[in-house]
Formats: C-alpha cells, structure tokens, sequence
C-alpha cells in the first residue's frame, strides 16, 4: 500500500491543475513612514506611547518594579531603584514580575506593529508573554514604512512575534476589549 | 469510507435547519448585532487601503499558483521544516490525522493539551477522537472557551461564539467555571485569562492549526489577538500543527500580500493583535518537539473540479460570512459544518464529496446569490459561480424530476448578472416577490424558508442593487 503522503502526492498531480500565470504585485510595497504616523498606529491600539531622546530618564517610571530584562539590553537601560531580574528565568519567576522592558527587531510605521525576534534585548518569546506589562524600545531607524519593508527586514527562520497592540480579543459581539491573555499593558517608548 | 466529519451527523439539510432557526429571534437579534459591527468596521479598515484591489489580485493569483504546484510545495515545504527540526506527517483523511495526533499526545504520556483555535481540527473533530482515546483538549480561544463550556457548537469561522451575546456567556461561565462575574466583555475575558492561566502553565503538549506556511522557509504563522495563540506556541514541550495542504506561501515575500490581506478583512483591524512565525524548532526558545501533521480530508477531490478548486484559495477570514443576508438571518449552525455561510455553503460539498448525500447537496442552495461574498472575499473566489455549479452538480446525482428541472433553471437563470437582470426585468422573477412589500418565497428550497424570512422588498430597482444598498 501506498504511504498517505506518496498518495495524496499522487492525487494531486492526478487532478492536472494547469500552470498558474505570473502574479502581479501592482501593490504598493513602500509606505510613508515616520515616527508619527508610527506612534499614532500604536496609539490606536490603545497602547502607550511616548517619543523621548533619553531612555535611561524615561525608564525611571519602572522605579520600584520588578522587571524581566533579556540578555543583551543596553547597560546604560539597567537604571537604579528597579529589580532587575534577569536569564536564567522560570516560569513562575516570570508570571511573577510586574513587567518585561525589551527592545525590538523591526517595527511598522503603517499597521503601529513591533517585531520581535529573539535577538539582542529581545530574548526568548516567553519573556514578553507572561508579564501583565511589556514596556519596548523602538528606534526610529528601526521603523519601516510598510507590511512589505517590514518583511523584507525580517529573518524568516528566527522565531518572531508581530505585536499590535495590548492583547484583545473580538468575540464578544465582536467588538474589541483589550486585555486577555498576553500582556494587558503595553507601551512604547521611541527613541529619536 | 468513514463519512468525513466535516459535517456533523445527523444535521437536517439546510431548508430545514434553516426553517428552525429562523423562529430564534434572540439568535437573529445576536448575529444582527455582531454581524452589524464588522461589516461597517470591515468597510472602513478596507478603504483606508488605496491598493487593495491590486493586493485582491496578488492574493488570487498566490493561491491558485499554490493550487498549480501544489506537490511540489508541499515536498518543499517538508524539506524546510525537517531541515530545522521539524517532523512532517501526512494524513489522507480525519481518521487518519486524528490517529497520528492521539498518538503524538500519547508518545508523551498527555492526557491534556492546551489548543489554539483551529478550523482543521474542527473540521476532522480532532476534540472527540482524543477525548475517546482518553486526551482532553481543552479550547484556549474565548469563543471556543465559549462553545466548550455551553456544549455546543460553532457558528462562525472566526468568533464561534458569536451566536451567544453578552448575557449568555455570562450564564455559561457562572455555571461551568463557578465564579461570580458580571456580563461587562472586559470582565468575561478576566474570568476566561484566571480560568486559562494555570493550564497554560502547565500543559506539555499543545495542538494548533496555521494560517500560512512558507515553503521555502519551512515557517508556520498564526495570527490571534488574544495571546492564547503565543501560549500554545510558546510554553508547552511539544507542539502538534495541523493543517490542510492548501494553506502555503510558496515565498517568504508572499506573505506580505496576505498580512495585509487578512487582518482587515477577518477583524476589521490593520492588523491582529499577534501574529507568531517559526520555524522547526528554535534551541532554547519554546516547544523542542514539532510535529506538523498535513491533512487531505477531501481536499484532492476537490482540487480536481476546474470550477470548484477556487475554494481552496480561502484564509477563512469570514468576511463572506459577515456580509451575507442567508447567514445573518439563519446562523451558522444551520449549515450543519464547521464550515458555515458563503465559504461552507461551497467548501463543505465539496469536502463531503457525496452529492447523493442530501445535507450536502441542499447546501449550494443556501444563498440568494446576490454576490456580496464575492465582492468582499480578499482572494476573489467567485462563491456565487461555484455555488451555480455544485447546484447543477447536485441536480445531476439526483435525476432530472421536476424539482431538479426547477433548481437548473433557477440556477441557470442566477448563473450570469444579466441573464439575471434581464429575467427580473422581464418579470419572470416576479413570483419569487411579494406582493405586500415582503420577500416571500424564493425557488426551491428557498421557499421552505422565505416563509419566515421578514424583508422588504425591493421596489424599483434590481435585487442586486438593492442588497448592495442594504448590505452597506
Ligand atoms: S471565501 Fe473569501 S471571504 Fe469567505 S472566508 Fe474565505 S477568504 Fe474570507
């Protein structure tokens, strides 16, 4: 007997779907851009947001909290009067912080989007699922205009997560209430 | 062969079903109301695109070049993945997909997994397979959470639920979750997060579907809001994707077409509140087990049909269902599947793959064919055409009777806008309308159920203008 895969294989090539023309992209793959289109996308989210020059001043709102901090943050981030905790992580020891301050890979200036990807100030995914409160800095370079630029950023193999606000959900008579599972709180700070 | 699970057993054909429901005004009450809010919203977050017929156009073409190459997409697909730690599985049907996932949850002594909302399991009924060999799944996504606890079933692609109202759910929670809280939406989604919490703290195995895969870099992407969605993805030791061999991107690049694509046609937002991407398995970073089970369940068969096959093009954002005048008035339980409204009304016969079988074959009729599906599908797929076709496909098993020769001609008649335009004008579908001011009677099997349908009707114009008008 044939394996499942050889013969869903073979019924595909049974069912002669003829070729495809080429697609089009007559979309638009470049966005306008800039940190105030980004910040009032976010805002829409009914996220935090906040333009600021100096980040070591604009964290002294963390004073007194107990937050996530992945390998790779800026020392100059680590500011006195926070408890910094800091890999390796349970996961009782992050559903038990008040919040997590990370950097980001890429962010969309269109849609108010911020990729994460594990990479530097990132760390790995549970750090920015389990506390109530994500605080992440974006620089301005970082943001690209569009869906398209954004992708075109990315590295597709790494475990990436595209945030948009506080976590919501639609399924109550469909209408958005923010606040479910992932982080109810999230703000952006974006550096200039 | 086992029946295919796509439908559930047992359900009355469409003209019946859809009689029954038609008497629930607090169910019309309820999808009026939601239905209502996302159209309007859907309208808004789509103009706002300048582009948008130029990205409905790339995403048609995406899909049906999937369609085209399918195999050799798939192989492509299996080679990423197992390149980066994944295990490929593949299952010709339901029964063959659930025995490989129950024996998945098995190889790692799970008698719970935590799941992340998916119409693949719902359509192979992945839930009562595990359950029966002892696995409990347990629904993470709130509507699902919601059809769970009340022991019933799904009526929308994406909100399940969505035939419940606030009042409902309230009642449903109090009882099966035996906490006090109020029937404020923010309150409910508490009560569901304190309820979820421990489970997705502790949960090792947890099962999901996938919205895309790439081919060429072997990565599965999930779009949620809720954050559910991360939990399954991220927590659990092993991770089980299932999903139907049609769901590819054969580039990295396509995805750009569809991110776009789906969020604003699904929730009306620019974009989902998370979307997750990877890529086999990652060191250090979530599940170190990965195991992506992709499913046939009819798929081939349908593949096959010239006319037909469009429906594969579909990324479920149910904006076909939120537009469409037959689903608002009957709810999605009333087509008998996992599947409802426009999509399902093509999608589920084809599935099933039996027009002898009477649900199935009464479903191409659940339409007026006004074509607002059409118009709002992102990937273009012409319901209203495919739904003439299975309509002469389901005439064709059944023998020309009187009946059939009715439903071809009617068929016929709907098939093409100025055949159909011309017949209305010519006043040979003055029968189909009322006299006073009400639709109240359509062609067999319509008319099983325009009886008590309450609309008024059109005066002057073409019924298809008129929807557009009333649809807003
Ligand atoms: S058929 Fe089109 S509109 Fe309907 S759910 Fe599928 S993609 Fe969306």
């Amino acid at each position: 007997m044939a394996s499942a895969r050889e013969e869903i294989l073979q019924r595909i090539r049974d069912a002669r779907v003829p070729a495809a023309p080429p697609v089009v992209r007559g979309y638009l793959t470049e966005g306008p851009g800039g940190v105030e289109l980004f910040a009032e996308r976010v805002a829409d989210y009914r996220a935090v947001v906040h333009v600021v020059s100096n980040v070591p001043e604009a964290l002294e709102r963390l004073v007194g909290k107990r937050i996530v901090a992945p390998t790779g943050v800026p020392e100059e981030w680590l500011v006195d009067g926070v408890t910094w905790l800091r890999e390796p992580l349970s996961i009782e020891e992050l559903d038990g912080a008040d919040g997590v301050l990370t950097g980001c890979a890429v962010a969309i200036a269109d849609t108010g989007t911020i990729v994460l990807d594990g990479g530097e100030a990132q760390g790995r995914r549970a750090l920015t699922l389990l506390p109530d409160y994500h605080l992440c800095v974006v620089r301005a370079d970082q943001i690209a205009g569009s869906v398209p630029e954004a992708l075109a950023r990315m590295e597709p193999t790494r475990p990436l997560t595209f945030i948009s606000g506080p976590s919501a959900t639609s399924d109550i008579e469909l209408n958005r209430v923010e606040g479910v599972h992932g982080p109810r709180t999230l703000e952006v700070l974006i550096v200039t | 062969m086992a029946r295919n699970p796509v439908t559930w057993l047992g359900s009355p054909t469409f003209p019946k079903a859809a009689h029954k429901a038609l008497a629930d005004t607090q169910l019309r009450q309820n999808l009026r109301k939601a239905t209502g809010t996302i159209r309007g919203r859907r309208a808004a977050a789509v103009a706002e695109m300048t582009d948008w017929e130029q990205l409905r156009v790339a995403g048609e073409q995406i899909k049906d070049d999937v369609l085209a190459r399918l195999d050799t997409l798939l192989v492509q697909l299996e080679e990423s993945v197992t390149a980066r730690g994944g295990v490929v599985h593949w299952a010709r049907d339901a029964a063959e997909a659930n025995r490989i996932v129950l024996d998945l949850c098995r190889a790692e002594n799970a008698t719970e997994v935590v799941k992340v909302k998916s119409m693949a399991t719902a359509e192979i009924a992945l839930n009562e397979a595990l359950e029966a060999g002892g696995v409990h799944a347990i629904e993470t996504d709130l509507a699902e959470l919601i059809v769970q606890l009340g022991d019933d079933r799904p009526s929308h692609i994406l909100v399940p639920a969505i035939h419940r109202n606030r009042s409902e759910i309230r009642e449903i929670f109090q009882r099966r979750m035996g906490v006090e809280v109020s029937d404020e939406p923010a309150d409910l989604a508490e009560a569901a997060r304190v309820y979820l919490r421990e489970k997705f703290l502790t949960t090792k195995v947890a099962v999901s579907g996938a919205n895309f895969a790439v081919a060429d870099t072997g990565s599965i992407v999930v779009l949620e809001s809720e954050g559910n969605g991360r939990m399954c993805l991220t927590l659990p030791e092993t991770l089980i994707t299932v999903m139907g061999i049609e769901k590819l991107v054969p580039t990295w690049q396509d995805l750009e077409v569809f991110l776009q694509l789906l969020p604003r046609s699904s929730t009306a937002e620019r974009m989902n509140p998370y979307t997750s991407v990877w890529t086999g398995v990652t060191p250090g970073d979530g599940p170190q087990k990965f195991h992506l089970v992709l499913i046939d369940n009819g798929r081939t068969a349908t593949l096959k049909d010239s006319v037909g096959r469009q429906a594969l093009r579909c990324i479920r954002c149910s904006a076909c269902l939120n537009v469409c005048p037959v689903y608002e008035r009957t709810g999605g339980q009333s087509y008998g599947s996992v599947y409802p409204g426009p999509i399902g009304a093509i999608l589920t016969p084809q599935l099933v793959g039996d027009m002898h079988d009477p649900q199935a074959a009464s479903l191409p009729y659940a339409s007026s064919l006004c074509g607002a599906c059409f118009e709002v599908c992102p990937v273009r797929i012409d319901i209203p055409s495919v739904l003439t076709h299975l309509r002469a496909e389901a005439v064709e098993a059944k023998g020309r009777t009187a009946e059939s020769v009715a439903m071809a001609a009617a068929a016929w008649m709907f098939a093409s806008a100025s055949r159909y335009e011309k017949a209305q004008k010519a006043g040979s579908l003055a029968r189909f309308l009322a006299r006073d001011g009400r639709i109240t009677s359509l062609p067999w099997p319509g008319s099983k159920w325009t009886s008590s349908r309450d609309v008024p009707a059109p005066p002057q114009e073409s019924f298809r203008t008129w929807w557009r008008k009333n649809r807003g």
